[in-house]
């Protein structure tokens, strides 16, 4: 009778252990899921001097004081219904874009180290004063060519006009127009180099909806892979040290191929 | 009109600490709203974070370390400012952040209210959960936030979403807000605040030592249990009628509730015996 009572209770801890094992996985798939669910999109602009987007969500504190910094009211922190984690700042270019502050109060303002003045900073200096707005990546600018209207040969530079690094971060460029023989086209170009995403291009441009659209970076940018050597830049080709001539492929797959017609008549 | 003074008196006396309480949390309200709206600088920020007095910053602990999990270390003024506000309410405040500053509490206690005064008792369907549960929240909390690199509390909290959605506009964040009050109201007495919440547990863990807590003087108290029916942890008032002592729970969120409505002032707020 002993015996069995402890046999029982030994049984009962373990069902009570496995049970509450159970609870907190249930809790951690269904919370889990629900958070990284409501993390969202990675289109949202962030503010200047933000670190890169995964880095940002984990950094920001949701204080909202670079939200009350901005002078602007550009930045605006996420309800649950934006489409960006809870409680951060972001910015919508085509309501009102970054306006480019030269002394950045949302990123002197914000306590978390999730906008990070040494971003903005010469290498060597990483004081607030030193901060360069012109350095921000908030995201880049792509123009749609399908419906910019410069595209279709009617004169329109309002985007250029509105970039605060006019010249710099969109040029124009001229084409002659061959549909009508004696005008020209006059495309905005942008130089992602030096493009800031600070979205006054977007907010100004005259389509119905904007025909220029800032990306976040890493949204906008593809990646080539690290087998590329550009060996007009200098240095590049460094890549190359410590490289064999050793071929890795079957040289006579190449011979063969054609005359293994089988593979030719496959599907 | 002498009869009327007296009662109004005798309202407030019964109300002293609730009317304190709601006071200090719309001040503090009122001064991150004000910060927002109309530039005021002595408190600027939210409950996360907030710089004081141009001077200082204080800080969430358990949003701190939330992002601590997920992998990222905050600036030193916010280290400082969390380990601030940790010591303040480990050393004074005990639980006090859940019932004098958090403004879900004033929701959820609106909820306790509603269901004492509509008699919602339903015992034999009333969800069963440990009030413990809320320490396996918050641990949970700091796996996954690890897991996910995301302070994953943050992502979801009521209390963000409520304070947040006061100073900066809410969104949808009101629909989370009324299921939290609709929670409280129809399926769980003190759900939210008494069982889930990570923060409540954080500060009951951290506050069990504090040094303001309710004092109870057996002799005086007439077993009329009016204070077992407003409190929101009620298990902690488990030496109440029994014996003297002091209500030393770390789930304790010093409202004062009970010494409100305690006829007999037989329960009051007191310095720890430090023995």
């Amino acid at each position: 009778m002993n015996k069995e009572g402890q046999d029982n209770s030994r049984r009962d801890a373990l069902k009570t252990m496995f049970r509450g094992a159970g609870l907190m996985g249930l809790g951690g798939m269904v919370w889990g899921g629900m958070a990284d669910g409501l993390k969202a999109s990675e289109l949202s602009l962030r503010p200047p001097g933000a670190l890169k987007e995964k880095d940002f969500v984990k950094a920001c504190i949701r204080c909202g004081s670079c939200v009350e910094a901005c002078p602007y009211d550009s930045l605006v922190l996420a309800t649950p219904d934006d489409n960006t984690a809870i409680g951060t700042p972001y910015f919508e270019a085509r309501k009102i874009p970054c306006y480019m502050c030269t002394d950045v109060p949302c990123v002197e303002e914000c306590p978390s180290g999730a906008l990070d003045a040494a971003l903005l900073s010469p290498k060597d200096e990483n004081l607030a004063e030193s901060m360069d707005i012109n350095k921000a990546r908030m995201g880049i600018a792509v123009v749609d060519q399908n419906n910019c209207i410069a595209f279709w040969g009617i004169q329109c530079d309002a985007c250029y006009r509105a970039c605060p690094l006019i010249g710099e971060a969109i040029t124009l460029d001229f084409r002659r127009n061959e549909r009508t023989g004696k005008h020209a086209y006059i495309e905005p170009v942008v130089n992602r180099e030096i493009c800031t995403g600070c979205g006054m291009c977007e907010h100004a441009c005259v389509t119905e909806e904007p025909s220029i659209i800032i990306l976040p970076v890493e949204v906008a940018s593809g990646k080539v892979g690290a087998h590329y050597v550009k060996s007009w830049e200098n240095k590049n080709d460094n890549k190359l040290n410590g490289a064999t001539e050793k071929v890795n492929s079957d040289a006579s797959a190449a011979e063969d191929y054609l005359n293994d017609s089988e593979s030719l008549f496959d599907d | 009109m002498i009869l009327n003074r007296f009662l109004m008196i005798s309202i407030v006396k019964r109300n002293r600490y609730l009317i304190l309480r709601r006071l200090v949390q719309f001040s503090i309200l009122v001064s991150f709203i004000g910060t927002n709206k109309w530039g005021w600088t002595f408190l600027v920020g939210n409950l996360s974070a907030a710089r004081v007095l141009d001077s200082f910053y204080l800080a969430d602990p358990y949003a701190v370390l939330q992002i601590f999990a997920s992998g990222f270390i905050v600036s030193s003024d916010l280290l400082v400012g969390a380990f601030i506000v940790l010591i303040f309410y480990a050393t004074i405040g005990g639980r006090a952040f859940c019932s004098w500053v958090c403004p879900l509490n004033i929701i959820t206690d609106s909820a306790a209210w509603l269901r004492r005064k509509l008699g919602f008792n339903f015992s034999s369907d009333n969800l069963r959960i440990k009030r413990s549960i809320r320490y396996w929240v918050l641990l949970l909390g700091l796996v996954l936030s690890a897991i996910l690199g995301l302070s994953v509390f943050e992502m979801v909290s009521p209390i963000g979403m409520l304070h947040r959605g006061l100073i900066f506009g809410f969104g949808m964040g009101w629909a989370i807000v009324i299921s939290v009050f609709l929670f409280d109201l129809v399926v769980m007495k003190n759900g939210w605040c008494g069982h889930f919440c990570p923060l409540g547990g954080f500060y009951s863990l951290s506050g069990k030592y504090a040094l303001i807590e309710v004092k109870h003087k057996v002799e005086k108290c007439s077993d009329c249990m009016d204070c077992f029916k407003v409190c929101p942890e009620p298990q902690v008032l488990k030496i109440v009628t029994k014996l003297s002592g002091m209500i030393d729970a770390g789930e304790c969120t010093n409202c004062g509730r009970c010494v409100d409505v305690c006829a007999d002032s037989a329960l009051i707020f007191s310095l720890k015996n430090i023995k």
